[in-house]
């Protein structure tokens, strides 16, 4: 199984559904918390990562805030907002849409 | 939300980009501290300028982050060049001023809609009609009987509302002595309420306020005049004054916005139409018709109607025309009305100054162009000064367009700039010229708001002009070839190229702008060095009323006290004086035949106003006391010359035949020389003098107004006037002045709008020339700089200095040259648009071709001194070595 970046279009899903359990993280958290999650199998690069979690603040459904750390050092944590439950919802419901679809295929084929 | 913080982070860049660095390394930290390689940590992350751009990129607004960095690097190379983007912006905004100012104008008196409900449902009621003696015009004045039928006949299509030209009268709110003046306007009852206008205070008329003749004495006054006189005393509702000898009291003070319907003009008092005396006349049309047409009526119906009652109307009336010729009646009787648009109001300004406005909006484009050109220029220099670094920048990756758009912000710069001080030139110079083109003792009174309108026109203006000019140089530093363009040999030609074909269209349009002030000019001259036919000299006229009307001989006795005073030389009785507007015709017939189509004017006179006046007799005699009116008359050359065939008139008798048909006989006793009566333009007309001591037949033999006529002892007559004024009213009680002006104020004031557009245009003209002329010296200059080795090359093979001034020259001597034909074939064109603003002068005049061409010419001579002394001063030996 490739570890590659094979999240395409899921990544937004995967950082909204652990910052919904978890909040306030910071992005190596989040970086570490899809491969953890994920079995070693997922694996989100920080090159997109990075950009995505800029867009997703942009776009108002993350909010980043900066703490300072005991160790003195600045770190910049993320939580969802009210806007990013409804695009988790949303995102959610259209994953589970398209693996079932994408199963009868499997299956019908 | 996203796109203002995207916005608000273009303008904290360096903040943004350090938290993303933090950010980036406190990730890094936390791997290194989960125990990850540290150089594998840093690996995997990848090239972090790179992530950061991409992050930036995501949380700003891109092509507004690349206009904030041109912006602030466009703003440090002007303040590299301070002198040169001084003159730039400073002949950009003066310019800019210009054309702003002209907006201004142009908008408050044609195109801004009046402040009232629906103004585009207003029109105008006019008549082309051919005058009795044949000449046809426009008029848009009514006789109310005739408005009330139209008014009637249309009220299920538009509402119409009668509106007297506006008028300053002399009124009081205590006695006499405290006579004032105040524009006062009659206007329908229902116009307030038809225009949707609800009162500041009190309250407005309505149609019940306008039902019977003389029976409304009740007056609204406007915001501003309320303000002005009263301090917004709430208590001016119930106070009353005195005008024309009827008592009216105030009721109401109109809405803020709104001050009447004539722009130029700024109501003080509203009077209902009824309270006018000539409201019932048939034969005075004293008021303009406005009609308010319903939403949906289509036009034409409604003028067919208007029209038949009209011409109906006019038909019925000239069956009293019994003194006219069948000929006069049947041209009266081929009037038309037609409806103008009013939504900005109707006015005689703006009949008056249309066409000048639009001549002078013309000429400040045509000088703002000639600047644009200029600063075109200079960016194209500057822009081969910097080709190596526009060069160096598409080496590293600048796209076409980024450098299109780093030259364009540039040029932004300099037209905002621009813009910004030409709006303050343009807030100072439009009142300026308003305040100037009425005469003095009756300026006209514009709204000149500052508002979106003018902002708008500005903000475009700034836009259009940054890529007039700013677009050539963009597209051109745009084409840079890094790699000549490094090597240091882009091709100069075609830049100079471009700078000449500009320099020709400058040269073009300065030409035109010169000989359109040229024709301007002299048409001034001419008008104001016209013979009037009377001196003028230290002429004072007291244009004085009377309580009560009294008897002539009364005036006489006050005419007599004046002539009685130090420092006064001559004091006679006129009617009114010359040249002051007020005319009075009438038909003539002689040896009874039927009248000509030739009307006669008359004045009435005392004996000694001739005199006074210097007009020389030809013949005969003055009046004596002895004479009566009617009885005798003093007739001019031109009235011997059209009634008598040129014959000796004295001694001969001439009737004065009235339209309804009365016919007065008059015994000539004196001939004179023909004197401007009504105004300087056209042939002098046929007057004749009547005696003073007969007029005011109306009032039995009383008159109310006339004119003292004083011819004062010293230089100055205005020295005397104060002294005048309480003399007037210490010889008899009841006479009063109501206004004092000197003859020569009289005679200038017809003048006024041709030396407003003299003054303006000879201004422009300069501006032009000064502008073209820099921008001459700045190309010659730079074409000189950029061939010194092409120069040093042939001085150093034996060139002389003339061949080498000549080279220098020749190439521009065309340029302007073929600009100043360009020019001069506009001018011959345009000229045709402009020939009612011209008196006496013709474009194919040789002085009014030559003038502009040999100021073109020593223009360009003067720009090409210094470059031509610079070129010949050049030492081949310096340049040759240094390259």
């Amino acid at each position: 199984m490739p570890k590659a970046d094979s999240l395409q279009g899921s990544l937004d899903l995967l950082v909204l559904k652990i910052l919904s359990r978890r909040p306030r993280l910071h992005g190596y958290a989040i970086m570490s918390a899809i491969q953890q999650m994920s079995g070693d199998v997922l694996r989100a690069e920080e090159g997109s990562l990075y950009p995505a979690l800029h867009r997703m603040e942009e776009s108002g459904w993350i909010h980043a805030e900066w703490i300072t750390k005991d160790t003195g050092r600045r770190a910049r944590l993320y939580t969802l907002t009210a806007a990013g439950k409804k695009q988790l919802a949303a995102e959610e419901s259209r994953w589970q849409a398209v693996t079932l679809a994408i199963n009868r295929v499997l299956r019908m084929a | 939300m996203s796109l203002w913080s995207r916005i608000a982070n273009v303008f904290r860049g360096d903040r943004l980009s350090r938290e993303i660095d933090e950010e980036f390394e406190a990730h890094i930290r936390e791997a290194i501290e989960r125990g990850r390689d540290p150089q594998e940590a840093r690996r995997a992350f990848g090239s972090r300028l790179r992530q950061r751009d991409e992050s930036r990129d995501i949380r700003v607004v891109a092509w507004l982050d690349s206009v904030r960095a041109d912006t602030v690097f466009g703003w440090r190379q002007l303040m590299k060049r301070k002198v040169t983007s001084g003159a730039a912006i400073l002949s950009l905004a003066l310019a800019i001023g210009a054309c702003t100012s002209a907006f201004r104008l142009i908008d408050a008196l044609l195109l801004r809609p009046l402040p009232v409900a629906a103004p585009e449902q207003l029109y105008a009621l006019w008549r082309h009609e051919i005058f009795f003696d044949g000449t046809p015009q426009t008029f848009d004045g009514w006789a109310y009987p005739a408005f009330r039928l139209m008014r009637a006949a249309v009220k299920d299509q538009a509402e119409l509302i009668a509106l007297s030209y506006a008028e300053r009268t002399d009124l009081t709110y205590g006695s006499d002595e405290e006579m004032e003046k105040a524009q006062v306007q009659y206007v329908s009852g229902w116009m307030f309420n038809s225009l949707g206008l609800r009162p500041a205070l009190g309250r407005l008329f309505t149609e019940r306020d306008d039902l019977t003749p003389g029976a409304h004495p009740y007056a609204v006054v406007s915001y501003d005049y309320w303000s002005r006189r009263f301090g917004k005393d709430p208590k001016v509702i119930g106070r009353t004054f005195r005008m024309d000898g009827s008592l009216f009291q105030i009721v109401g003070v109109a809405p803020d916005s709104f001050t009447g319907t004539e722009p130029g003009t700024m109501i003080d008092i509203f009077l209902p139409t009824m309270m006018n005396r000539s409201v019932e006349r048939a034969d005075s049309t004293w008021m303009r018709t406005i009609a308010r047409v319903k939403p949906g009526v289509a036009i034409e119906p409604v003028r067919d109607k208007l029209n038949a009652i009209s011409l109906a109307f006019e038909r019925e009336r000239a069956k009293t025309f019994t003194g006219m010729s069948k000929q006069s009646t049947d041209n009266w009787l081929k009037q038309a009305v037609f409806l103008e648009p009013a939504a900005a109001g109707v006015s005689g300004l703006q009949s008056d100054y249309r066409l000048s406005l639009a001549a002078l909006a013309v000429l400040v484009v045509l000088v703002l162009l000639i600047a644009c050109a200029n600063v075109a220029n200079l960016m194209t220099a500057q822009a081969s000064a910097r080709a190596r670094e526009m060069a160096l920048r598409v080496s590293i990756g600048a796209g076409r367009w980024r450098l299109v758009q780093l030259v364009l912000v540039e040029s932004g710069w300099l037209a905002f700039l621009a813009t910004v001080a030409g709006g303050l030139f343009a807030w100072w110079s439009a009142p300026f010229v308003v305040g100037r083109i009425n005469p003095a003792n009756n300026p006209a009174r514009l709204v000149l708001p500052a508002d979106w309108r003018v902002f708008g026109f500005g903000l475009a203006l700034a836009i259009s002009v940054t890529f007039l000019f700013g677009l050539a140089p963009a597209l051109r530093a745009s084409t840079v070839k890094p790699a000549s363009a490094l090597k240091g040999g882009d091709d100069p030609h075609s830049r100079r190229r471009l700078m000449h074909s500009l320099i020709a269209v400058q040269v073009a349009f300065c030409f035109l702008v010169l000989f359109v002030a040229g024709l301007l000019t002299a048409t001034f001259e001419r008008l104001s060095n016209l013979p009037t036919g009377f001196s003028s000299d230290r002429l004072l006229t007291l244009q004085s009323v009377t309580e009560r009307p009294q008897r002539p001989a009364v005036w006489e006795q006050v005419a007599e006290h004046l002539r009685a005073l130090p420092g006064v030389e001559t004091a006679v009785l006129a009617e009114v004086p010359l040249l002051s507007g007020y005319t009075s015709n009438n038909g003539v017939s002689v040896n009874g035949a039927p009248p000509n189509d030739v009307l006669a004017y008359f004045l009435a006179i005392s004996p000694g106003w001739l005199d006074a006046m210097k007009i020389p007799l030809l013949d005969g005699r003055d009046f004596t006391p002895g004479d009566t009116n009617p009885g005798a008359a003093i007739v001019s050359a031109a009235f011997a010359k059209e009634f008598f065939h040129g014959e000796n008139p004295v001694g001969k008798a001439f009737e004065e035949a009235s339209d309804d048909g009365k016919r007065t006989t008059f015994r000539v006793v004196g001939l004179v020389r023909d004197a401007r009566y009504r105004d300087l333009r056209g042939p002098m007309l046929p007057v004749a003098y009547l005696p003073f001591h007969g007029t005011g037949e109306a009032d039995f033999g009383r008159v109310g107004r006339a004119t003292f006529i004083v011819r004062t002892a010293g230089p100055n007559p205005f020295t005397v006037a104060p002294m005048l004024r309480r003399e007037v009213a210490r010889a008899h009680p009841g006479f009063r002045v109501s206004n004092i002006r000197t003859q020569s104020e009289i005679n200038e004031s017809q003048t006024v709008r041709e030396r407003l557009l003299a003054m303006l245009a000879l201004f422009f003209a300069v501006v032009a020339l000064v502008l073209a002329g820099v921008g001459l010296y700045g190309v010659l200059d730079y074409s000189v700089l950029q061939r010194r080795r092409e120069i040093a090359i042939r001085m150093a093979l034996g060139a002389k200095g003339a061949d080498v001034a000549w080279r220098v020259t020749a190439e521009i001597l065309s340029t302007v040259l073929v600009g100043a034909c360009t020019g001069l074939f506009f001018g011959l064109i345009s000229v045709r648009y402009i020939e009612s603003l011209l008196y006496q002068v013709k474009a194919t005049d040789v002085a009014m071709l030559a003038a502009p061409w040999l100021t073109v010419l020593v223009a360009t001579l003067l720009a090409a001194v210094p470059a031509v002394m610079r070129a010949v001063k050049i030492d081949p030996m310096v340049i040759l070595r240094a390259e």
